[in-house]
């Protein structure tokens, strides 16, 4: 029996229901939003049916609401989608900036209830790896969680790429103090990489080897 | 008699147009952006219902509400959230809420169940006022 593979395909699983609430929840507040939004709308016209004169200006104003709330939710499902297309490919090369984006849209929630702000650094060059797109985004959403877990509440996390002579690696800033357990670090070992904790650059890196 | 209404959630974009929906109901309305905010809210003025969202930063829904409660039990809570499950909703009601509700919640149901809240919380006041009226006269042995 592959207790390590399933290991992995649970941790997998569980990593793709806890993304799909989060941003299923998010898009279900912009709803709830315009929805709102539109009752007023409704009350407007009732008051302007009633005789009170409508302002145009506060019907822009609700315009625009309903306009920035359709943009977030959108926003929000295309990268559900991206999320969703990252399993198709068991092995793929890709761009650890966008990756890295993806992930930061993909945690804003955790990020807040966690009282942490996210901020990726993007490299002026594109940081390529060969590797499964799935298991990388798991593999960075472990580290995520460890560092806004001990980053403590106000703190600023971040996530800047780099490329090395095997591959590249991300780190995660600040160097979380909470020890990783043998069952966590099978995550990362799925696609050929390691955690490492820097104490003196104050960081976590995830190193990845290009397959 | 205005109800008066506290509304905490951390989306202010939908605290806003709740606030402005129910003020155009003649509901007198105050907003709150966490449960550290509404309960220091709840502390200094008195609310007929405090609207609560249960997925907040720092402290959820259900933490704010048995706050809520342990500093003034007549308070009447409602519950909102985005998914409610039966569970929470159990929960919820075991700790003392009057009504726990799903996102997007209809504007009228929600005014009608302020006012029952409201007539809820009269209830609770007048019945403390009488237990204290009976206490002092049953000090002074009248």
């Amino acid at each position: 029996m592959n207790t390590t593979g399933s290991k992995q395909d649970d941790a997998g699983l569980r990593f793709f229901g806890k993304v799909t609430a989060s941003v299923t929840h998010d898009v279900k507040n912009s709803l709830a939003t315009i929805n709102e939004n539109a009752g007023l709308l409704t009350d407007y016209a009732a008051m302007a049916a009633r005789g009170k004169p409508l302002d145009p200006t506060r019907v822009d104003a609700l315009a625009v609401r309903i306009m920035d709330q359709v943009k977030r939710a959108d926003a929000l499902l295309k990268s559900m989608n991206r999320f969703a297309h990252s399993i198709d490919d068991s092995l793929k090369k890709v761009d650890l900036n966008e990756i890295l984006q993806l992930l930061a849209a993909l945690s804003v929630r955790f990020a807040a209830m966690a009282g942490t702000t996210l901020d990726v650094r993007p490299s002026s060059e594109p940081v390529e790896i060969e590797t499964s797109p799935f298991g990388l985004l798991n593999a960075l959403f472990l580290c995520l969680e460890f560092t806004m877990t001990s980053a403590g509440r106000g703190r600023s996390i971040d996530l800047r790429p780099e490329k090395t002579a095997a591959g590249a690696c991300v780190h995660f800033g600040p160097l979380p103090d909470a020890p990783i357990s043998d069952q966590e670090l099978c995550l990362p070992a799925s696609i050929d990489a390691r955690l490492v904790k820097n104490t003196e650059a104050g960081t976590l890196t995830l190193i990845i080897s290009d397959r | 008699m205005v109800e008066k209404v506290l509304l905490v959630d951390d989306e202010k974009d939908f605290l806003e147009v709740m606030a402005e929906r129910m003020a155009a109901r003649g509901i007198e309305v105050s907003t709150a952006s966490s449960a550290t905010e509404a309960i220091r809210l709840a502390e200094k003025e008195s609310f007929d219902a405090i609207i609560v969202d249960l997925m907040m930063p720092e402290m959820d829904g259900i933490e704010a509400l048995k706050l809520l409660k342990k500093k003034k039990p007549e308070t009447q809570v409602i519950l909102l959230t985005g998914h409610a499950t039966l569970e929470k909703g159990i929960e919820a009601m075991k700790l003392g809420a009057v009504d726990f509700l799903e996102k997007p919640a209809d504007m009228n149901q929600l005014t009608k169940k302020i006012k029952k809240a409201h007539a809820q919380k009269m209830v609770l006041v007048e019945k403390k006022i009488e237990e204290k009226m009976k206490k002092i006269m049953g000090l002074k042995g009248w």
